[in-house]
């Protein structure tokens, strides 16, 4: 820290700590200390005061003591000549600035309610989203720990111009970088300029706008404060580990453009504390020596077009990112961004034409590796606004290759083709839906642009398994159903292949430890009947993966001895587990929530919790926002069983296990389930029917409640009488 | 004034010593020309343990001794050369270790006290520290009071002291390595007492006649002393009046004031100055200086004393060790009020000259010509307030002959372990990582503490200083203790400043980004014990090895001069650090036990002595010895950037 910084972050915590008490003050007179505040819809008050102090701010009154313990840590200003140690009182006094904006912005959600969207996307006249949710934090979190998501850059204020500020925030996009924008310079605004520069901005596309102020840089750090306590397990007021979690493991820094005010200097120094370094794009004092940070802890002064790269490399990050030759920019970020009517150029499938996606394996000889054909139309040869079918065919072939990876590379092509610029694509298979947006067109984007990004990326993160792989797309109306029906027939078969394997007759199961970045004791094993519990990797997933990288993630467990069938549970995993959770857990049930059940890391798509009056379970999805019978929200569940406990009584689980056979059979199985959020039985419906009918009781879905019948379990029992719910009959849940 | 410049590097001390002159009264200064050292005990030659001696068996000079020669140089009992070298340097230890834990001892039963209540003026002042080492002890907090937990803790300290069997509780505070080592040597300390009578016992005639056996011995007892008593000292010190943090102040002669009662306090135990400091602002005795003529009461420290009450309180220092007798030569000083430790008998005579009176405190440090008003913390503050009334009413007395020198030097101290691990990362980060981490990254070369006294046989203040300023100019940090951090103080290098001006580039944009100085002031002598723990904070916070004798770093006592100072060399060594002693060496008689503890120690300890009285000669050695560390370490060269992915990231342990 230099003096200069030191003196004027201090400067800057005072202003905002006086700002503070003075909101809250006036907040008291008008509203009382019993007036409820907080951010919306999250089970960590205000995040950063709860992770560092472990104290709940639920009401106004509760702000005092944080505004004494605050206060408190405000050091005397830094003196002129022969100045005490700066460092120390200038981080302190940071973190007191966000325990400052944290109650300011309290303030503002309870004086003006709508002055943030409250959701993931911006409207027509609002562009500031306030603080994430824990439904966003969940939904996003699961980025940083898979790794498609490498960090987030804080950035205050606004560049020199729009174009500048578009070009920095796709660089960081394109680097799978979240951007999280707060603060105002010479009455501009990086959000404001990126909407001025036409960029889609908003959760989706990871251009965060959190607010028009610098006290919503305190956003970010709520963020990362949740992050560690929601994955990596740390409790409140252990701030100390909160801290270090977030600077070995969340790769943040801040980003100020254009002049550093005292309160972004205040910023910055509270920044620090979690290992997030500030770099800047003005001439202010650096600090360069290591320590608090992993590398430098101020870097000033850098080029626009060199300061994203220089951020990187400050912050210790590694970005690999694959230069895939398309005229469009290329990358996770782009995934969430929509093309809407106006924009469209040319739209497939979605029910408005056919649309098909299949991927098959060839011998060597019958493929050319890197041939990309389209046979039929290209996006030149019809007009904007056109609609075309579309069937995409990729043939595979080496050594390695499997039937059964068919299917795994196959659901890459949602994604890959999404992280094109202005590409949006929903759905598989023969339900796929694709949209080209006239601007991705303008830059030249083709049709068969979609063959290079399937051949260029598909080798890139699956060629270990095959040698050479070549696309042909068709347009022509003919081609096109004929694939279709092709396709379909191969589906049919993959499906009872995959419905035929069980847990009994497969030997090698497969860890996963992908979220280890976050959670460090989780280890989720997966078995072909108990999919991950974060929805994203099943039993041919791991070992796809563990073919292609041996030494990654997911490693083979035989499962060895038989320890409990009923229960699942096997020798051999338990070893693993215990091996591989550093000591921490071992053993636990795959078909349990009753009895020592599976670990969570906190990215689960469900929770599962055992409702003892109406002798069974329910399970809450990670979307679904309310109370629920078991009395607690699931992001409260999620903060109470993730970061790799095994907590009896609930466990976390994917939404497509609830209907897999083996689904908690060590309970009971699926008849047990008495309750489920009602956009969750929509999604699930039709499978659950299925698998009811073969459990005997076609109609269980309609004798599960939701929240329309009620949130508690008092209010729920009367209505599974009526309905003769099975669960009410079974034997006792609890022993 | 030439013959005087040769004297000190310190201009107020130079103009003292004219003043002296001119004034006609003899100082240490005159005295360290007429009265010179005697050769043969500066070579640790001379026996003087029985009655058939003293014995000399001196080093020929001038000529390569032959082994003829060799099998002569032996006692009149048959001691060798070797013994005769190796037990006057045990016995050295053992007073050293005996003054550190006297004074130790002393705290405790302070301490005691005021947790029983016995002693109004005191309290608890820093109650984390309080719990933190009942913890370490194993005693039970629950919800106890403070007063009960500080009794059990005072009690089981001071059985310390006396303890027979097993080893002294705070080697666990110690690198496990290290202490494995200890054991395995067989030099951890069982009881501080016993280990110094046990030395004096073994050094007595016709008992240990092996050098390598006495030294061992010298070892246990010196590790009582820097792990025992002096670190006993300093953490109830801290308990009691509070832990150091930063602090300004201001240091040299130019502190004392014209039209103030000026009492300097002098010596080593806090206690007493820790209750002048307060009744020198008690209303009632700044009315009674105003009674005299005066404007106030200016309290100042000389030595330790001034070190204690500095770190705690930024109670400005009047100098170090050799300037003790020049505060009485302004003719402005009115009282000079001591305790133990560094005293020189010649305060009296000094005194005589000017109005000054010497007032002796603690009933085990009595002066011939001396007024004694004895200290007792039962009645603290009636104490010293009877103290300060006897100044005042010397200040009329103040003769024509006033003159202080101008010279006074801002500082920066406070700079405890604890407010170290503070400054570096703030209330929420605190960690010793940013240092190990710019060691490692090499912005930072090494760490090194130098300490000692002042001695008139060197250039007062320039053997220090320029060592000090030779190893911060090569990107080495340094830390200080006792009258070594006074003279570094005086020449300006304990302010942030200093850093841009003195340090190297590396090691400056540390200072810069935690806004310290190059050079960090840990206290007294006996706070040396700070640096052992910091040490091991070093070790324990990672990368640098398992042991403290893997660390980067070096010791130094330039201008040394007590038997304290080779009682703490010792501890350092057997802790495992490098030292160096200027101005003399006091085994000199024996190469053999000369080359046993320069070089040999390196493979018993980790860490050896060594004597270089030049001062760049020696921080270069010091210098090399980082450099051969880092070299082990792996950290010589400069690493490339690790950049993590998110497999790297998964291989982190958990959090």
């Amino acid at each position: 820290m230099s003096k200069i910084i030191a003196s004027a972050a201090i400067r800057g915590a005072y202003k905002l700590v006086g700002q503070a008490e003075k909101k809250w003050q006036e907040a008291m007179d008008k509203w009382g200390a019993k007036e409820p505040v907080g951010f919306p819809n999250t089970a960590y008050y205000l995040p950063v005061i709860y992770g560092m102090l472990g104290l709940k701010v639920e009401k106004l009154g509760d702000m005092e003591a944080v505004l004494k313990r605050t206060k408190s840590l405000l050091p005397p200003p830094v003196k002129e000549l022969h100045p005490l140690p700066y460092l120390a009182p200038a981080l302190d006094a940071g973190m007191a600035t966000f325990f400052a904006e944290e109650i300011i912005e309290a303030i503002r959600y309870l004086e003006q309610p709508d002055f943030y969207t409250k959701q993931e996307d911006i409207t027509d006249n609002n562009i500031w989203l306030g603080a994430a949710d824990d439904i966003i934090l969940r939904k996003r979190g699961v980025e940083f720990v898979d790794g498609t998501a490498t960090g987030f850059a804080a950035i205050l204020g606004a560049a020199p111009t729009k174009e500048i500020a578009a070009s920095i925030a796709q660089e960081l996009q394109r680097k799978n970088i979240y951007v999280f924008m707060a603060g105002e310079n010479e009455g501009k605004r990086f959000s404001e300029q990126l909407v001025e520069a036409g960029v889609q901005i908003g959760w989706p596309t990871r251009l965060v706008s959190f607010g028009p102020d610098v006290t919503a840089a305190v956003f970010a750090m709520g963020f990362a404060t949740r992050v560690a306590m929601s994955f990596g397990g740390v409790q409140p007021g252990d701030y100390r580990k909160i801290l270090i979690y977030n600077k070995d493991r969340t790769f943040a820094f801040a980003m100020p453009l254009g002049f550093v005010t005292d309160e972004w200097y205040a910023n910055a120094a509270g920044a620090i504390n979690w290992g997030f370094p500030t770099i800047a794009d003005t001439p202010i004092p650096q600090v360069l020596p290591s320590g608090i940070c992993t590398y430098e802890h101020v870097v000033s002064n850098i080029p626009h077009d060199k300061i994203v790269a220089r951020a990187i490399e400050v912050r210790g990050l590694k970005v690999t990112v694959a230069e895939i030759p398309i005229p469009v920019a290329y990358g996770p970020a782009f995934e969430g961004e929509r093309v809407r009517g106006d924009d469209i150029y040319l739209e497939c499938g979605g029910g408005r034409t056919h649309m098909v996606e299949w991927v098959t394996s060839k011998r060597m000889e019958e493929v050319e590796d890197g041939k990309i054909e389209v046979i039929g139309p290209e996006i030149t040869d019809v007009p904007i606004k056109s609609k075309l079918p579309m069937a995409i065919t990729v043939q595979v072939a080496g050594r390695q290759m499997q039937e059964d990876y068919e299917p795994i590379l196959e659901r890459q092509i949602h994604h890959l083709i999404n992280y094109a610029q202005g590409v949006m694509h929903i759905g598989q298979r023969d339900i796929a839906w694709i949209r080209i947006s006239k601007q991705a067109v303008e830059k030249g984007f083709r049709i068969k642009h979609i063959g290079t990004i399937l051949h260029a990326k598909l080798h890139q993160d699956f060629g270990r398994i095959f040698d050479k792989l070549q696309v042909t797309i068709y347009t022509e109306p003919e081609k096109v159903d004929e694939m279709v029906a092709k396709a379909r027939e191969v589906y049919k078969v993959r499906d009872t292949r995959i419905e035929g394997m069980t847990d009994e007759s497969t030997e090698m199961y497969y860890s996963c430890t992908l979220c280890q970045s976050f959670a460090p004791g989780h280890v989720c094993v997966i078995s072909p009947e108990r999919t991950g519990l974060c929805g994203s990797y099943n039993w041919m997933d791991c070992k796809a993966s563990n073919e292609i990288n041996p030494t990654g993630p997911n490693q083979p467990v035989p499962k060895g001895e038989v320890i409990d069938a009923k229960l699942g549970q096997w020798k051999g995993v338990n070893d693993f587990v215990f091996k591989a959770s550093r000591g921490k857990v071992d053993h636990y049930n795959f078909y349990s929530v009753v009895t020592d059940p599976m670990t969570t890391c906190g990215c689960c798509e469900c929770i599962a919790a055992v409702l003892p009056l109406s002798n069974g379970i329910m399970t809450v999805n990670r979307e679904f926002a309310s109370e629920t019978p078991c009395g607690m929200k699931f992001t409260t569940l999620a903060g109470t069983i993730g970061g790799g406990l095994s907590s009896p009584g609930f466990v976390g689980h994917g939404k497509y296990n609830i209907t897999q056979r083996k689904f908690l059979v060590g309970d009971g199985g699926l008849l047990r389930m008495v309750w489920m959020p009602k956009m969750l039985k929509e999604e699930i419906g039709a499978r659950l029917k299925v698998r009811a009918r073969e459990l005997g009781v076609p109609n269980l879905l309609d004798m599960i409640a939701d929240e329309t019948v009620g949130s508690t379990e008092e209010a729920i029992l009367p209505f599974l009488q009526e309905k003769g719910h099975p669960a009410l009959t079974m034997p006792p849940i609890l022993g | 004034m030439a013959e005087v410049v040769k004297k000190s590097i310190d201009q107020a001390t130079i103009e003292m010593i004219a003043k002296a002159k001119t004034d006609e009264c003899n100082i240490v200064f005159d005295r360290a020309e007429t009265t010179k050292a005697c050769p043969i005990g500066a070579e640790g030659s001379c026996c003087s343990m029985c009655a058939m001696g003293p014995c000399r068996v001196p080093l020929p000079r001038g000529k390569e001794e032959t082994p003829e020669d060799k099998k002569k140089r032996r006692g009149v009992c048959g001691a060798t050369a070797e013994t005769i070298a190796a037990r006057n340097f045990v016995r050295k230890i053992a007073a050293g270790t005996a003054a550190h834990s006297d004074h130790g001892r002393r705290v405790v039963s302070a301490f005691l006290d005021l947790a029983k209540g016995k002693t109004p003026g005191y309290q608890i002042k820093d109650e984390q520290k309080l719990l933190q080492l009942a913890l370490d002890m194993g005693i039970k907090i629950g919800d106890r009071s403070n007063e009960e937990i500080a009794i059990e803790l005072g009690e089981t300290l001071i059985r310390e002291f006396g303890k027979q069997e097993g080893e002294l509780a705070f080697l666990k505070r110690a690198p496990l390595k290290r202490q494995e080592l200890w054991r395995k040597l067989g030099v951890a300390p069982r009881g501080i007492d016993r280990e110094v009578v046990e030395a004096m016992h073994r050094t007595h005639m016709g008992v240990d006649q092996d050098y390598q056996s006495l030294l061992l011995q010298g070892s246990r007892t010196a590790l009582a002393d820097g792990w025992g008593g002096s670190m006993i000292a300093t953490d109830l010190q801290d308990i009691m009046f509070g832990t150091p943090s930063p602090v300004a102040s201001q240091i040299n002669l130019g502190v004392l004031k014209e039209d103030e009662v000026n009492v300097i306090i002098h010596g080593h135990e806090p206690q007493l100055a820790e209750m002048l400091a307060v009744m020198s602002r008690d209303p009632e005795i700044v009315a009674y200086a105003k009674s005299k003529g005066a404007k106030g009461v200016n309290l100042a420290g000389m030595c330790c004393t001034a070190n204690e009450v500095l770190m705690r309180h930024g109670i400005p220092i009047a100098g170090n060790f050799l300037q003790q007798e020049l505060s009485i030569v302004t003719g402005a000083l009115e009282a000079m009020v001591v305790d133990v430790q560094c005293i020189m008998q010649s305060l009296v005579s000094v005194a005589q000259c000017y109005h000054t009176k010497i007032i002796t405190t603690d009933p085990r440090a009595k002066m011939e010509g001396a007024m004694h008003i004895e200290f007792d913390d039962h009645h603290a503050a009636e104490g010293a307030k009877a103290i300060l009334r006897v100044a005042i009413d010397n200040f009329p007395n103040r003769k024509k002959n006033v003159y202080i020198p101008p010279q006074k030097t801002d500082l920066i101290a406070g700079f405890s372990h604890e407010t170290i691990n503070y400054l570096l990362g703030g209330l929420f980060r605190a960690s010793y990582r940013p240092l190990n981490d710019n060691i490692i990254n090499g912005r930072i070369r090494g760490v090194a503490g130098v300490v000692g006294c002042s001695n008139a046989r060197v250039t007062h203040d320039e053997v220090q200083l320029t060592m000090v300023k030779e190893l911060i100019k090569n990107d080495v940090l340094v830390l200080q203790t006792g009258c070594a951090a006074m003279a570094s103080a005086k020449a300006g290098l304990m302010v942030p400043e200093a850093a841009s001006q003195y340090a190297g580039e590396g090691l400056a944009s540390v200072c810069e980004a935690v806004g310290i100085p190059p050079v960090l002031h840990m206290g007294a002598c006996i706070d040396n014990s700070r640096i052992l723990i910091a040490a091991t904070a070093m070790v324990k916070d990672g990368g640098l090895g398992d042991d403290i004798s893997d660390l980067p770093v070096a010791g130094a006592a330039p201008e040394w001069m007590s038997e304290k100072a080779i009682a703490i060399g010792q501890y350092f060594v057997a802790s495992g650090v490098f030292t160096v002693f200027g101005v003399t060496w006091p085994t000199m008689g024996s190469k053999e036990v000369t080359n046993y503890m320069f070089k040999d120690f390196e493979k018993i300890y980790g860490g050896m002595w060594a004597f270089e009285p030049d001062p760049i000669k020696a921080a270069q050695l010091m210098i090399a010895h980082i450099d051969k560390k880092r070299k082990a370490l792996g950290i010589d060269k400069s690493r490339e950037r690790v950049l993590y992915d998110m497999t790297m990231r998964r291989q982190l342990e958990g959090a």
